[in-house]
């Protein structure tokens, strides 16, 4: 099987800078209501060949971090302050039009929605190809070939018939398959999926995450996997991070992040899932209350009033992320999970509570 | 017949609702063609029981929800609820049924009228049925809006202004208002965050408490329908392929496609490894050609020819495990996926 | 036991955000769009519009409604015999054809000249503008209620009535408007005189018919559309679950949401008929002379447009401005409506 050929990339940075790196990134929209703040200051790096999953719920401010981080938000009512460099470049700075050169070649996205993402009156082919011949400097019958063998490196039967076809016939696990492929095409260096599986079935999913995993691994490509679901990502990603209110409040490589997790709505968020291997109508634990308004959000610590270890300092004072016991691990939380402060504010908030429920 | 059969169903005295033979067909263009969405499916509920059926996009699961609210009534089978058969109503009759059964969307948004107002909504059923005065009514929907968490200080709100999980308290409060005994919940928590499902799943079950409800609870979600389920039952292209408990169900799965749900499942523990997990290969087929014999044997790593020639019935194989299969994993047996997955088109 | 989660106090913030991923969603996602500069000048746009349907009216928007307030204003009062203006009907045969801005002889109380027969321009214009926007609304409000029933029956049945009424409509489509108004015009002026035994039937209330059943099939396609859409929606299904008759459904679920679209497209559709009922005029089926309309006035004196073109111009500067206005605020108002669906 033959390899598509992988883009033309001018490497200005050395071997052991990181792929990416994004430093305090602000994302804010200026809208009617006041200044809302998406993402207000994001940083991590991304090695080459390893994937971060970024977790949050809608609002967390997710999929905008990844549509700054690529340049794709629209430039008015945006203001976005920060560095992004991308193999070894700025690219904050640039205009669209020099973005076209990342887009693409060398960093791309697939979408939740497979069938909205392709244009649903162009051939197959022709989506696949013509990013190809944007980029690479090929012939049409070398771009057809290397299209045919895209999809057959997807795992598409029939390569040859499906380039003919529009995106309506095929099922919505193709569609997420082609779209895979496209985002392919140019071999980019980095791959921003935003709930990719979110809109197909448990079999479909898995599928589709085996095979990005297999093309990760086969083309040492760095993955932004963007969910709300920390089972895709527990198995998948080298790091999470968890967002909450437009930050990260939780980072560690992913084996550190479930063993030892020190932030109280990375537990929260965890235990309100349903468990397989729970019985049947065990009570879920939910997290009271809603997100908070980003455009006023509340002093101290974002999450402080939804948590069940809140203490005064935390309605305060805003913890800024705080090194963990292992290397790699970051937490926002003055009192975090499996301390002996956190224990302390957890029972102290219990005894609270029992004394306030039992005089109700 | 592949995946039917009524060895499951209970006494026919017992059960709040019964469906039998459940046929649903619709009709494609004038090509003469047709989708089996859901064909000869029967179950039974019993009173304050939840139901839990479980499938992929295509199964049939919806259909065959709206099948048993006759929206619109099924092309074949029975239903017969609360010892009334719906499938032989019709107009005025089948309407005076309609607010003892009720349903709960997926879509939490598209499923309350952006116009009226949030009492409006929930009262809309009273106001039908001219069921008590103005007043009872009126104090009805705040007890229900009460009862689903919703403050009454925003009845006179418009859906725009909740978010979606308190538009699904407000279905809620909407379905509960008519005192019904049975409420179908199609895909009731799929569109909402992980934090928001948990509350619904919560309120649901003090809603089934209550109000003394059964709940038909339909979702592609096997987790979130282990936690509501008293009774699972498995779809796979418009077919039962097995109706157990959900402990049984979930230890030790009978049909190779249940199986192969519970497999693909991630799991949010790192020491799961995808990697070793086995992936159920292919799609599911054509609802308008769907396979002869067992409608699965087209993905099944453990079809043999017999799958395709003769479709297999409901039977027990463990107390309270009915599975429609020639080959069932028996106790202990793992499903193993023989070589690497074919993918049909 | 805990009170229920107070997740409910609505914030306006996660909301807003919603929005904003929403449009960048909807935007961004189609297509190839990383790599295509042209999304992303469309998300600008995008982007840009939906801050303004965010705020206030804007000016145009405004300036439109001045327009058409002052023009209704004006006909109205002037009918009522409120305006000091000289009759609609009455020679000053000393400066007919007198333009406004004539070298010699400017009639002295004409500011804007006279027609060919020597009446005051302000006047004709005035009185004009009362039949012709009495046509327009009762032509766009008989369309409205008959095309608007129509569309909605269609829509929310489907099926065997959709499929009849969609079929008469596109057989009215079928025939080019102005031919299908002349022949109704005709054929109405002839029922009505036949029926009555004479010509007492005002010409205004045959125009609004002729005109009006024209426009039903084009509001009848734009309700049936909506209609469509909005039947498909889960609260129609969970109101028949609760065993609402359709009547019911129709009136309360669905006319609601279906209004909206109507009434914006009623604005445009009065703009159309203003301009139809001109068109009429000229053809000389419109509003009887001596009874003045914008249509007539025009259509009286076409062919002095060399020698005398403020007769013909006048007035169709006052259409041009009362179109342009109703269309601008058609869509505004359709702006507006969309930002509240989407919020929904």
């Amino acid at each position: 099987m033959t390899q598509p050929a992988s883009a033309p990339t001018v490497s200005t940075a050395g071997p052991s800078e990181p792929l990416l790196q994004v430093e305090d990134l602000r994302t804010h929209f200026e809208t009617p209501r006041g200044i809302v703040r998406a993402v207000d200051g994001v940083s991590f790096t991304l090695a080459r060949g390893k994937t971060l999953g970024v977790v949050g719920e809608s609002g967390s401010g997710k999929t905008v971090l990844s549509r700054s981080i690529m340049g794709l938000l629209p430039k008015r009512g945006t203001i976005r302050e920060g560095s992004v460099r991308f193999d070894g470049t700025e690219i904050t700075e640039l205009s669209p039009k020099e973005m076209r050169d990342f887009w693409g070649a060398r960093m791309s996205m697939i979408f939740q929605d497979p069938m909205t993402s392709l244009n649903p009156v162009m051939k197959i082919g022709k989506q696949i190809t013509e990013s190809i011949r944007q980029h690479l400097d090929v012939d049409k019958k070398y771009a057809n070939e290397l299209g045919e063998n895209l999809l057959r490196s997807v795992r598409i039967p029939e390569p040859e018939q499906r380039l003919k076809e529009y995106p309506h016939q095929l099922s919505g696990g193709m569609r997420q398959r082609v779209c895979i492929a496209v985002a392919l095409a140019c071999g980019p260096a980095l791959l921003f999926a935003d709930e990719p599986t979110t809109a197909l079935d448990v079999t479909v999913q898995a599928q589709v995450l085996d095979l990005m995993a297999t093309q990760q691994r086969e083309r040492f490509m760095a993955i932004v996997l963007i969910t709300h679901d920390l089972g895709v990502v527990a198995g998948r990603a080298d790091e999470i991070a968890v967002m909450y209110a437009g930050r990260i409040v939780e980072k560690a490589p992913t084996s550190v992040l479930f063993s030892d997790m020190k932030m109280p709505y990375t537990e929260a968020l965890l235990s309100s899932i349903p468990k397989i291997e729970h019985p049947s109508h065990t009570r879920l634990n939910t997290i009271p209350g809603r997100p908070p308004n980003l455009v006023t959000p509340p002093q101290g610590c974002k999450f402080a009033p939804r948590c069940t270890y809140v203490q005064p300092r935390c309605l305060e004072e805003d913890p800024p992320l705080m090194p963990g016991t292992q290397p790699g691990h970051e937490y926002r939380c003055w009192f975090p999970v499996g301390t002996p402060e956190g224990a302390e504010a957890l029972a102290r908030n219990r005894a609270d509570q029992a004394v306030t429920g039992g005089a109700a | 017949m592949a995946g039917s059969g009524t060895a499951h169903l209970r006494g026919d005295g017992d059960s709040l609702l019964r469906v039998e033979h459940l046929l649903v067909e619709f009709p494609v263009g004038r090509s003469g063609l047709k989708v089996n969405a859901v064909t000869d499916v029967s179950f039974d509920i019993l009173e304050g029981e939840t139901l839990g059926i479980v499938g992929e996009s295509g199964c049939g699961k919806s259909t065959t929800g709206r099948a048993v609210m006759q929206l619109p009534p099924p092309k074949g089978g029975r239903v017969v609820y609360d010892g009334v058969e719906l499938t032989s109503l019709k107009g005025e009759d089948l309407r005076a049924m309609r607010p003892r059964l009720q349903m709960i969307f997926q879509d939490p948004i598209s499923s309350l009228n952006p116009r009226r107002k949030v009492k409006d909504i929930v009262r809309e059923g009273l106001d039908i049925w001219n069921i008590g005065d103005k007043d009872s009514r009126d104090a009805k929907v705040l007890e229900v809006l009460e009862a689903v968490g919703i403050d009454p200080a925003n009845v006179e709100r418009r859906p725009h202004e909740f978010s979606g999980g308190q538009c699904q308290r407000i279905s809620i409060a909407r379905a509960v208002v008519t005192d019904p005994k049975l409420i179908i919940c199609d895909e009731p928590v799929s569109a909402l965050d992980v934090s928001v499902q948990a509350q619904i799943l919560n309120l649901l079950e003090d809603m089934k408490a209550r109000y003394g409800l059964t709940l038909v609870f339909i979702a592609h979600d096997l987790a979130v329908v282990k936690n509501v389920s008293d009774r699972v039952m498995v779809m796979y292209l418009g077919k039962v392929c097995e109706v157990a408990g959900p402990d049984t169900l979930y230890s030790q799965p009978a049909h190779p496609y249940s199986a192969a749900l519970l497999a693909a499942i991630p799991v949010p523990d790192p020491g799961t490894r995808p990697d070793a997990q086995q992936v159920l290969g292919g799609e599911i087929p054509s609802p308008m050609e769907p396979p002869s014999g067992c409608r699965f044997r087209t993905r099944c790593p453990r079809a043999q020819p017999q799958c395709g020639q003769e479709e297999p019935e409901l039977r027990e194989v463990a107390p309270g495990q009915y599975v429609a299969c020639h080959f069932p994993l028996e106790p202990g047996e793992a499903l193993t996926f023989g070589g690497p997955p074919s993918v049909s088109i | 036991m805990p009170a229920p989660p107070p997740d409910d106090i609505p914030i306006p913030g996660p909301e807003g955000q919603r929005d904003l991923d929403r449009y960048a969603e909807d935007s961004l996602d189609s297509g190839l769009a990383v790599a295509q500069t042209q999304l992303y000048v469309s998300a600008v746009e995008v982007g840009g519009e939906g801050r303004r349907r965010g705020k206030g009216l804007g000016l145009g928007a405004w300036l439109a409604i001045g327009w058409l307030t002052f023009i209704v204003a004006v006909s109205v009062l002037a009918q009522l015999g409120i305006l000091p203006l000289k009759s609609p009907t009455e020679s000053f045969s000393e400066c007919a054809r007198l333009g406004p801005f004539a070298k010699e002889g400017t009639a002295p109380g004409h500011l804007l000249g006279c027609d060919s027969n020597g009446r005051d321009m302000i006047a004709r214009m005035a009185y004009g503008g009362w039949s012709s926007l009495v046509v327009a609304t009762g032509a766009v409000l008989f369309g409205l209620v008959f095309g608007g029933i129509l569309g909605l029956l269609a829509g929310f049945f489907g099926g065997k009535i959709d499929a009849v009424i969609t079929s008469v409509f596109n057989v009215f489509l079928a025939i080019p408007a102005v031919v299908l108004a002349l022949a109704l015009v005709a054929f109405l002026q002839g029922a009505a005189s036949s029926g009555s035994g004479g010509d007492n039937v005002d010409p205004k209330l045959l125009l609004i018919l002729a005109i009006g059943i024209v426009s039903v099939p084009l509001l009848g396609r734009i309700t049936r559309a909506s209609a469509l859409t909005w039947s498909q929606r889960e609260f129609v299904l969970a109101a028949r679950a609760q065993g609402a008759k359709p009547m019911r459904i129709m009136v309360r679920e669905v006319l609601p949401n279906v209004v909206p679209a109507m009434m914006s497209i009623a604005l445009l559709a009065i703009a159309i008929a203003i301009v139809a009922e001109g068109t009429l005029s000229i053809l000389g089926v419109g509003v009887r002379p001596p009874t003045p309309s914008w249509g007539n006035i025009i259509g009286l004196d076409r062919g002095r447009i060399k020698e005398s073109p403020h007769i013909v111009f006048l007035p169709a500067i006052l259409i041009f401005f009362t179109v342009l206005s109703l269309n601008f605020l058609g869509d505004v108002v359709r702006a507006k409506l969309d930002v509240r669906e989407s919020a929904v």
